[in-house]
Order: C-alpha cells, then sequence, then structure tokens
C-alpha cells in the first residue's frame, strides 16, 4: 500500500474524523456520516490533495441492512496516485445526502444517477432530475424490492396493458 | 402505488436563458436520431443565431439495466453482460470485470501467458476503438475516403477476434481467473501480419488529415479544455490528455503487466479537437508498439496454462472430468451455482480506449455480487460537452463530440 496513504492520509482522517478505516485488498475506505460529508470532502480537496472525484454510486442493503443504503465515493489524487474511498451510511426515510457538486463538478451527473437509481437526494444539488430513466418514471431501479422486469415495446393497442404490468416498487 | 411523477416548465426552466423564454434564442433538438450525436444522444441547444449559448445533454435512450442484471446473475455469468457496455471496446470490458473479480477473490496468480494474450487483446481493441473514433470522427467533419480506410483495417482486428474467439466483437474471450481458452496456432501470424501492415495506414491517415488545411480549420481551437476543468470535472483518458495531463492508468496503477512494456504516454497541452486527434493518433502506434513486445514474449509461453491453477474459480481441463472425482465436482460446482466471493468491495479500473473503465464490485459472501457499478469513461467525459460547447457554432458542436468520443452504450449501461 502506499505510503502516503498510511502515514498521511489515514491518521488525518482518523484524528479529524475520528473514523477508523478498513483495508481490504489493499484499499482504504473511510465511514463517514451524512453530516460530515462536505467538511471530509473539503479536507480531502484542499489539505490531502485529492484533486479528483472519479465515481459515485450507491450500495443497497434491503432488508436486513441498517441503515439501508450506501453511498459510496471513488477519490483519487493525479499528485499523489492514491485512491480513497468514502462510505456514507444514508437512512432509507431521511434519503438525504449533501451535494458535493460545489467542491467537485464531477459530482454533477453521478449524483443525478444515484438519484435516479436509489431515489436517495443530494442536498444542494444544481439540477436533481433523473438522468437515465425517463422523466415520468416511478421508483427506483437499482433499489433491491424493485422487481428485475421487462418492457414490451408500446404500441397505441397495448398502451393500458402495459400501463397497468409496468413494474413498480412495492409501496 | 405511487403516484405519477409530473414535471412542468418550471423545473427545466433553469436549463436555458431569459433569453430563450422571451423568445431571443432558440431552442433546437438535435438527436437523438441525428448522425453525428454517434449513437442515441439528445442535446437540448439553445442558440443565438448558429452560436450555441447552451447546451443541455439528455442521455438514458441506451440504458439497458445491466448493472441490474448482473446483480441477479452469478459472476461468471455476469461476465457476458460487460461485453455489451461499450461495444467498441468488447475485450477491454471483460478485462475490466476480470480484473476487479479477480481482485476481490484475492486471485492473484493468472499465469504469464493468460497475461500477455490479455494485454496483445486490449492493445487490439483499442486500435479497433480508435479506428472507429477516427473514421467517424472525420466523416463527420466530410472526409468520406478516411471513414472506409478505417473501416478496412478494423475488419483485420476483428477477423483475430474471431480467430481467438469464434466471435467477432461480443468476445467474453477474458474471463475472471484467465482466459477462456489457449488461442490458435494462427494466431501469432495473424497479429504479425496486421502489425506489419499498419503502421503504413496510419501514416496515409496522417497524410490525409493532421495537415489538410480543410480539416485543421474545423478543429483548431475548438472545443479547448483546460487541465484544471478536466480534472476536476473527472475526464480521463485522451481527452485529459489532449488538456496536457500526462496520466494514463497503465503507467500509474499497472495491471496485466504494462509495467514491464516500453512505451510513451502521448501528451498534448492545447485541450482542442486536434490535440485529442493527435493523442489518439500516437496511442495507436504506441499500441502496436505494446504488442510487439507482447508478441515477442509469445512464443516461450508456447503450452502454459491460460487460467489460475486455483480450480475453485475457473473450470477445469475436459480430459480431467471422466478421470477425476473432484474435477467433476468442481466442474459442476462452477457451472451451476459458480463461485461465492468474500464479503467487501473493491474497484479496478483499466485505461480503455476512452479513458478510466472501472468496476466497483460488492461481494456479500454468496455466488452472485451485492453490486456491480460500471464507472464508464464515455459518462464522466460526456459531462464536459456543455463547458466545451458553448460559444461555438452547432458545426463546431459536431466537432467537439466527435473529439470525445462517446460511445452511448458506455455511457447509459
Amino acid at each position: 500500500m502506499d505510503a502516503y496513504l498510511t502515514d498521511v492520509v489515514v491518521p488525518t482522517m482518523r484524528e479529524r474524523f475520528g473514523v477508523e478505516p478498513t483495508v481490504f485488498r489493499d484499499e482504504v475506505s473511510v465511514m463517514v456520516p451524512p453530516e460530515r460529508l462536505t467538511e471530509a470532502a473539503q479536507v480531502l480537496r484542499d489539505e490531502l490533495g485529492f484533486d479528483a472525484l472519479l465515481d459515485i454510486t450507491g450500495v443497497d442493503y434491503w432488508p436486513e441492512g441498517q441503515p439501508r443504503f450506501h453511498v459510496v465515493y471513488q477519490f483519487y489524487s493525479y499528485t499523489h496516485n492514491v485512491a480513497l474511498r468514502v462510505r456514507v451510511p444514508v437512512e432509507e426515510d431521511a434519503a438525504q445526502v449533501p451535494s458535493l457538486v460545489p467542491l467537485y463538478p464531477s459530482a454533477n451527473w453521478y449524483e443525478r444517477e444515484v438519484w435516479d437509481m436509489f431515489g436517495i437526494a443530494f442536498e444542494g444539488h444544481p439540477d436533481l432530475r433523473r438522468i437515465l430513466m425517463p422523466y415520468d418514471w416511478v421508483g427506483h431501479p437499482l433499489r433491491k424490492d424493485y422487481p428485475l422486469g421487462y418492457e414490451e415495446p408500446q404500441f397505441s393497442f397495448n398502451f393500458d396493458d402495459i400501463e397497468r404490468r409496468k413494474p413498480r416498487p412495492r409501496a | 402505488m405511487l403516484e405519477r411523477m409530473e414535471i412542468t416548465v418550471d423545473d427545466l426552466r433553469h436549463l436555458v436563458s431569459e433569453r430563450a423564454l422571451t423568445g431571443e434564442t432558440m431552442l433546437l433538438n438535435m438527436g437523438p436520431q441525428h448522425p453525428s450525436t454517434h449513437g442515441v444522444l439528445r442535446l437540448l441547444l439553445e442558440l443565438d443565431g448558429e452560436v450555441i449559448v447552451n447546451c443541455v445533454p439528455d442521455i438514458g435512450f441506451l440504458h439497458t439495466g445491466i448493472e441490474k442484471n448482473m446483480e441477479a446473475k452469478n459472476y461468471i455469468q455476469a461476465a457476458v453482460m460487460t461485453d455489451r457496455m461499450d461495444y467498441l471496446n468488447t475485450v477491454g470490458n471483460n478485462l475490466a470485470y476480470a480484473l476487479a473479480v479477480e481482485k476481490l477473490l484475492g486471485i492473484d496468480d493468472i499465469p504469464e501467458r493468460a497475461q500477455i494474450i490479455r494485454v496483445i487483446l486490449a492493445e487490439l481493441q483499442r486500435i479497433a476503438s480508435h479506428l472507429v473514433w477516427l473514421g467517424t470522427h472525420a466523416l463527420d467533419l466530410a472526409a468520406m475516403s478516411v471513414f472506409l480506410y478505417c473501416f478496412r483495417e478494423r475488419e483485420m482486428i476483428l477477423g483475430i477476434f474471431e480467430l481467438v474467439a469464434g466471435q467477432r466483437m461480443m468476445t467474453t474471450y477474458i474471463r475472471p481467473g484467465g482466459l477462456w481458452r489457449d488461442v490458435p496456432a494462427e494466431f501469432e501470424a495473424a497479429v504479425r501480419q496486421f502489425i506489419d501492415y499498419f503502421p503504413a495506414r496510419i501514416d496515409q491517415y496522417e497524410a490525409l488529415l493532421t495537415e489538410n488545411p480543410l480539416f485543421l480549420q474545423r478543429v483548431k481551437g475548438i472545443g479547448v479544455l483546460k487541465a484544471e476543468d478536466a480534472i476536476a470535472h473527472g475526464a480521463t483518458g485522451p481527452v485529459l490528455r489532449g488538456s496536457g495531463v500526462k496520466y494514463d492508468i497503465r503507467k500509474a496503477r499497472p495491471y496485466s503487466g504494462y509495467e514491464t512494456y516500453d512505451f510513451d504516454i502521448p501528451v498534448r497541452p492545447e485541450g482542442d479537437v486536434y490535440a485529442r486527434y493527435l493523442v489518439r493518433m500516437e496511442e495507436m502506434r504506441q499500441s502496436l508498439k505494446i504488442i510487439r513486445q507482447a508478441l515477442d514474449r509469445l512464443p516461450r509461453t508456447q503450452g502454459q496454462p491460460v487460467r489460475t491453477p486455483n480450480r475453485k474459480f475457473v473450470p477445469p481441463p475436459k480430459h480431467e472430468i471422466a478421470h477425476s472425482m473432484e474435477a467433476l465436482i468442481h466442474h459442476f460446482k462452477y457451472w451451476t451455482e459458480g463461485f461465492h466471493a468474500p464479503k467487501g468491495a473493491v474497484y479496478a479500473a483499466v485505461e480503455s480506449p476512452r479513458g478510466e473503465l472501472g468496476f466497483y464490485i460488492e461481494g456479500n459472501g454468496g455466488p452472485k455480487p451485492q453490486r456491480v457499478h460500471a464507472r464508464t469513461p464515455s459518462f464522466a467525459n460526456l459531462q464536459l460537452l456543455p463547458m466545451m460547447a458553448k460559444g461555438h457554432m452547432v458545426a463546431d458542436l459536431v466537432a467537439i463530440i466527435g473529439s470525445i468520443d462517446i460511445v452511448l452504450g458506455d455511457v447509459d449501461r
């Protein structure tokens, strides 16, 4: 594992946020609560040199997971050539995470994708619309309680039929 | 049951300027069936005369729910779906997925022969992908013949894929734990024939385009992207290198033995469409250099296995099944239930022709993944389009889209 990660990044995160990093297959991830995410991203960008946010995605642990979702951020530093993963646990009812668009513009589409697929809203996002699914789609497909369905080509004669059978999340 | 969501005009008003609402500027819909959007990309353009004031990409027309589908399949079955994401980089997608699964399983004994073949195929795929990019990019800018030449050469590469995998595009040849099977005896000669033939062809494309004044007028100074913007917006690959950032995953975080090959990373500081063009042209030459080195190593690994010896994760050789009870059990377990992956999350990335292609895989201890997410380069790079397009003409937008080299299957997954 990279010395910069073990000697600088991990101690800083431990000191400032009281988080114990987990290491799996040489990859370091830290768990940060949603209310401290903006602060953590600020430290990562300005003090630790993580200049790129390469990916944001969500994971759904339904039905037994507590809290239900994790939002997973992949930070990367071009200067030091190290990667760090930040996981943010999110409850289903208060599915609300601060948006990182002001700090990392690349978060824009990724957060829209997570909103579209998991229904996790990002507070302060400039343009939180669906991105992959049609704008009037109901439900969030990558949630585990959303059935893996099929879609029939839609014509005028079977429109009502399809509308009735469309996969929907169990309410 | 949830109520149907309605979107009102007010929800979309922030996408365009005030002038569009008074009718001073024009709103124009470009795509999703427009030939120069390279697939089903829809752009909402706000135009002042012919100058772009705002550009709002609308994606998702090719969304096939591959990530959702992968959660419902075991790790072996899910490999087949990776081909269908970026259909111009099928071998590279297999490689990224295989690397991620191998990392999750902790397999680190992929035989040398498999590594070499992986590198050869990945680089051939890079050339094939760049040929499609070059052909369509030039076609957008009204250079018809380049398109025909590029597709002629691409046929040779697809022929090599057919030779090794029986398939021209959706090969699923690189699999977690190694390769599907060893390459046939004709493989080396076929690749050698291609790499001897191809350098002269690159010169031919460059003779047609690189100093052609008609081409230069369309690409120089168009769609300029600064290095800090490229990094902040998550751009990778030739888009990033065209803006002067010398970064390539094959060098920075090597995989499959790339650290043992001698090659350069082409970089251009200008950040315009022309810079990205030059970067990709040079990348094709560098890929040839890598293939040549890899081919020289191939003969001495003749007869060596192409899969990890750990039978828990790869199918046993067919001839063993008739004699060994153990092999039969492995065979049965592998093809029915599949292997169990440990709890934990990994992220493995490769340098695809378009940039950083990463797979985030989370295992839950069972035979099916908890979550598979593909970090696709086209998705991230396309985010930069509105920024690059502002202030340019509609005709320049076509050049900029071509220079980002998006594949909509890669954007939407």
